[in-house]
Order: C-alpha cells, then sequence, then structure tokens
C-alpha cells in the first residue's frame, strides 16, 4: 500500500517537473525549428534550409550590434572586476559603520528597478554633457557589473585569513607581492565567477542599455526589440538559436567544469 | 591606510554615477521646465490614465507572482526532495532560462500567441476557432510568469536546501503527518527565500515596459509604459521622473520587506 502511494507520488512528481519543462522550453524549441523552416508561416513545414542563418551572418546590423554586445560585455566585465576586487580590499579592512553604508549603496543598482536605473543614468549622461553612444552604455553596465563582483568577492575575501598575509609582509614580501602570491589565489574562484556573472549580466542586458545608448548604435538586445516591434523575420529566430546555444554551452562549461576540478 | 585608497575608484565611481543619477531623478521629479519647485509631476499619478495604468500594473504583477509562487514552491520542493545536488544537471535546467535572453523569451510567445501564430494555426489545423490570444492583459500574465519563474524557483530551492533533513524527521517522530510538516517546517523556514522570490518577481513584473509593448499591444499601458514614452518619446522628462518616484516608493516597500524578512541575505538568488 505505502510502496502503491510513494509510486503514485513520484509519477505525480515527474508528471509535474514534466509539464513546467514543456511549459519553459516549449517556445524556445518553436523558436529553434522555425529558424530551420523554409516556409516564412508559422504553421507550415516547406522544407530545411540554412537560409536564415546566412541571412543573418549577411547582416551587416547583426553583425555591428554582436560586435558592441561582445565589446562592451568584455571591457565592462573586466574593468568592474578590477575596481570591485579593489573595492573589497579596501572594504574588508573598513570598520563596520562604513562598511555598512558602502555595501548598502552597493546593492542600490541590484535592488532598484532596470527602469530607474537606466533613466537615471540618462539623466546623469546629459547633466553631465557626456554624449550618448558606446561610452554610455559602457559606463552603465560598469556600473551595474561592480555589485555582482563584489558580492561575489566578498564571502572568499572575508574566509582567507590575514595572518598568512601578514606572515608574507614578515618575511619580506611586500603588500602587493604578499597579496598576489598569498590572498590572490584563495579569492580567485570568486574573482572569476564574478567576471564572468558580470559578462552575463552585461549581455543580457536590455532595458538600461535602451535608456542610455542614444541614436545610431544598438546592442543585441536593442536590434531585437527594433525589429520584433516591426515584425519578427526568420533571421530573428536564426540568431536567438545562435544565442541560446551560445549561452548553453557557456553555462555548461562555467557549472559543470570548475566543479568538477573541485570536486577531486 | 593604504588599503583604504583601493576604494577610491569605486567610491568615485557610485557617487557620479548611482548617488547622482538617483538625485538628478528626484530633482527633476520636483521640479518643472523653468526649474522651480513643484509637486505637480509626482501628483499627476493621480490623473485618471496614470491611475489606471498604476492600477493595472499593481493588479498584473500581484497576479503573476501568486502564479509563480503557487508554481515555483512545489517544484523547488521537489527539486530538494529528490536530493538532487546544487550544481546537478536537473537544477540546471529549470534554471537555465533565467540566463536567457529575456527579449528572445518574450519574443517566442509572440510568435505562439499571435493572430496568425502558432497556437491558432494549430487550432485551425484541428478546425478549431481561432482565439485572439495576444494583446490581452492574459498575454501579458503569461509573460511575466515565464520571464520572472526562474526568479521565485531558485531562492526558495536555495532556502530549502538550507533545511536539515533531521529537522524534517524530527518533526514526523514526534507525530507530524506531510501537511502539518509542510505548514509548521517547510513553510515557516522558506520564507526568506519566498519573500527574496516575491520582490524578485514583483518588481520587475511591476515596472515592466516590454512585456507589456511585446504581448500587450499599443492599447495595454502599463505604469512602465507611460514612464519609458515620457523618456523616449521625448516628451517630459520632468513628468517622467515624477511617475519614476511613485514607483520608486514601490520598489523602497520591498527592500524594506526584504531587510525585515531576510536579514542574513539566506533567500538570496546568487
Amino acid at each position: 500500500m505505502s510502496r502503491l502511494r510513494r509510486f503514485l507520488k513520484r509519477t505525480w512528481q515527474d508528471f509535474y517537473l514534466v509539464l513546467i519543462m514543456i511549459f519553459l522550453y516549449a517556445p524556445i524549441a518553436t523558436m529553434m525549428v522555425l529558424s530551420f523552416n523554409s516556409s516564412k508561416s508559422r504553421t507550415q513545414w516547406g522544407g530545411f534550409t540554412l537560409r536564415w542563418y546566412t541571412d543573418m551572418f549577411a547582416s551587416r546590423n547583426i553583425m555591428a550590434a554582436l560586435h558592441n554586445t561582445l565589446l562592451i560585455a568584455l571591457l565592462s566585465a573586466l574593468i568592474s572586476t578590477i575596481i570591485g576586487v579593489a573595492a573589497c580590499i579596501a572594504i574588508n579592512s573598513m570598520k563596520t559603520v562604513p562598511r555598512a553604508i558602502v555595501m548598502g549603496i552597493t546593492n542600490i543598482p541590484m535592488l532598484n528597478a532596470d527602469i530607474v536605473t537606466g533613466i537615471s543614468l540618462m539623466l546623469a549622461f546629459i547633466a553631465f554633457g557626456i554624449s550618448l553612444g558606446f561610452q554610455t552604455i559602457l559606463i552603465a553596465h560598469i556600473t551595474f557589473n561592480i555589485p555582482y563582483v563584489i558580492l561575489s568577492v566578498m564571502p572568499k575575501l572575508k574566509q582567507t585569513s590575514r595572518s598568512t598575509y601578514e606572515a608574507a609582509m614578515d618575511l619580506g614580501a611586500g603588500p602587493v607581492y604578499a597579496f598576489f602570491k598569498v590572498v590572490f589565489p584563495d579569492i580567485l574562484p570568486g574573482v572569476l565567477s564574478g567576471f564572468l556573472l558580470a559578462f552575463t549580466m552585461s549581455l543580457d542586458d536590455f532595458i538600461i542599455t535602451h535608456f542610455t545608448k542614444g541614436a545610431g548604435i544598438n546592442t543585441l538586445s536593442t536590434l531585437i526589440y527594433s525589429e520584433v516591434r516591426r515584425g519578427i523575420r526568420p533571421s530573428m529566430y536564426a540568431l536567438s538559436t545562435v544565442i541560446f546555444l551560445t549561452v548553453l554551452a557557456l553555462l555548461i562549461f562555467t557549472n559543470f567544469v570548475p566543479r568538477r576540478k573541485s570536486e577531486k | 591606510m593604504s588599503k583604504k585608497i583601493l576604494a577610491a575608484p569605486y567610491l568615485l565611481w557610485m557617487a557620479g554615477f548611482i548617488i547622482i543619477p538617483l538625485a538628478l531623478i528626484v530633482y527633476y521629479g520636483l521640479t518643472d521646465k523653468n526649474g522651480a519647485f513643484t509637486i505637480a509631476n509626482v501628483a499627476s499619478i493621480g490623473t485618471p490614465e496614470h491611475v489606471k495604468a498604476l492600477w493595472l500594473s499593481l493588479w498584473l504583477s500581484l497576479v503573476s507572482t501568486a502564479i509563480c509562487l503557487v508554481l515555483a514552491y512545489p517544484l523547488a520542493m521537489i527539486l530538494r526532495n529528490r536530493g538532487i545536488g546544487r550544481g546537478s544537471f536537473i537544477v540546471f535546467i529549470f534554471i537555465l532560462p533565467m540566463w536567457m535572453n529575456f527579449l528572445l523569451r518574450t519574443m517566442a510567445w509572440q510568435t505562439l500567441l499571435e493572430k496568425n501564430g502558432v497556437i491558432n494555426g494549430i487550432l485551425s489545423l484541428l478546425h478549431l476557432p481561432t482565439q485572439s490570444l495576444i494583446n490581452t492583459a492574459g498575454a501579458i500574465i503569461l509573460g511575466m510568469v515565464y520571464n520572472f519563474l526562474p526568479f521565485m524557483v531558485l531562492p526558495i530551492y536555495n532556502v530549502l536546501c538550507k533545511i536539515d533533513d533531521d529537522t524534517i524527521n524530527a518533526a514526523r517522530d514526534l507525530g507530524a503527518n506531510s501537511v502539518q510538516t509542510l505548514l509548521r517546517i517547510w513553510f515557516p523556514l522558506s520564507v526568506p527565500g519566498v519573500i527574496s522570490g516575491i520582490t524578485m518577481v514583483f518588481v520587475p513584473a511591476l515596472t515592466t515596459f516590454v512585456i507589456s509593448n511585446l504581448l500587450g499591444g499599443s492599447k495595454i499601458l502599463l505604469i512602465g509604459n507611460v514612464i519609458e514614452q515620457e523618456f523616449t518619446r521625448g516628451s517630459n522628462w520632468h513628468l517622467g521622473s515624477g511617475l519614476s518616484l511613485v514607483l520608486m516608493v514601490f520598489i523602497l516597500i520591498s527592500m524594506a520587506v526584504i531587510a525585515k524578512y531576510d536579514k542574513n541575505g539566506e533567500g538570496s538568488a546568487f
């Protein structure tokens, strides 16, 4: 009896998992299938084609947007990692009250609504007289990326012991040398995950970019938005399939490769 | 002392790109075009069209938050009770959509729901009457639930994973049945995750303009759409800032709720 009940419970749970999985993946799967459909109709299969993919790679707009997106993601992740790690070291040696204030402000971009962050940055750029374009997108992305770096590095930095660092200093290492030889290897996993998180957040952002980009420059997100409002073309399906598979590969790599290593 | 200097770039950055921008919103929100103080921008939330947009946003985001919670809690429970580790593939599968560009996710639903879209196509193949699915409040709720569901699952799952099996077994040994364990043990211990999940769904749902734009058509205006139009169509930044200040009140309320129930950041998603 109890075995039957357990069996029913498990079946019911499996059913629920599958149902949610269908809900989550059916739309993505549909887009992938449509990206290979040679008929422009969404309900008729006109045969297999790679035309939309060649269209996509031939499109100057899409390639320029891809270039901007990757460049901004890389630069913003790099700069925010440097600023963030430096800030972590300083915050770690602060007294309780200033530390609480700084960490409170750090949380603002994470908790605030993206639309408010985007608008406020746009107002600031115009007030500072910085013309909207590549540089403003980059500044905006660095701004919302730094908190992710700090939140990834901070816990690792707290785990490191002060005494090894001081021992290195006693043995004649300078503070910079001691940091890179003793502390940095310990916080490296946090630094890397902060960098990757910042990179992904930058790739994924639309709302803040939308307000800070100005005319004449697009990232993939803003390009998709303008295209979708005009009516979706099949090359957009091809683009989303490529993005989805890239994100999938990136995430499998970052989630499973380092973990395997740490298990050993 | 030398270490403190390392904070200088960050402190300058925060002052320039977090504090000053927010102060500018407050300044624009409380002044008119001539720079004179006024509360007219904030008070304009009381005009019928803005009240309508705000109520609709609150209503739609509350409904989608509730649906997300109802869907996510059992899912998080099942994932946790299967004893699947934090980094396992099945958990990864349920979190993966969170990392997908959300415009693409919304575009996918547009493809499915449109008048000549996939769902109506299938219906007409089966000789069933086609439905008008897109440009309705229902489509917006669907889009919100789809986009933000992982933000509810993840914090609840993280909190549930921290509950020790011994606690549950102790409750069982003391004679609690499954309903009692759920209500007296599971649920109270998972409150930080639930609260964090609710804010992570509610705030973006309340402030969205993309989902309503792509799935709700031009007739359904949420408060996010109103603000976005004030800025991008260049009409009135002062009014847009005033309405953003109203929106920030709701964000501050949810931040306060989080601070009260999730003191140690247990329910965080990352």
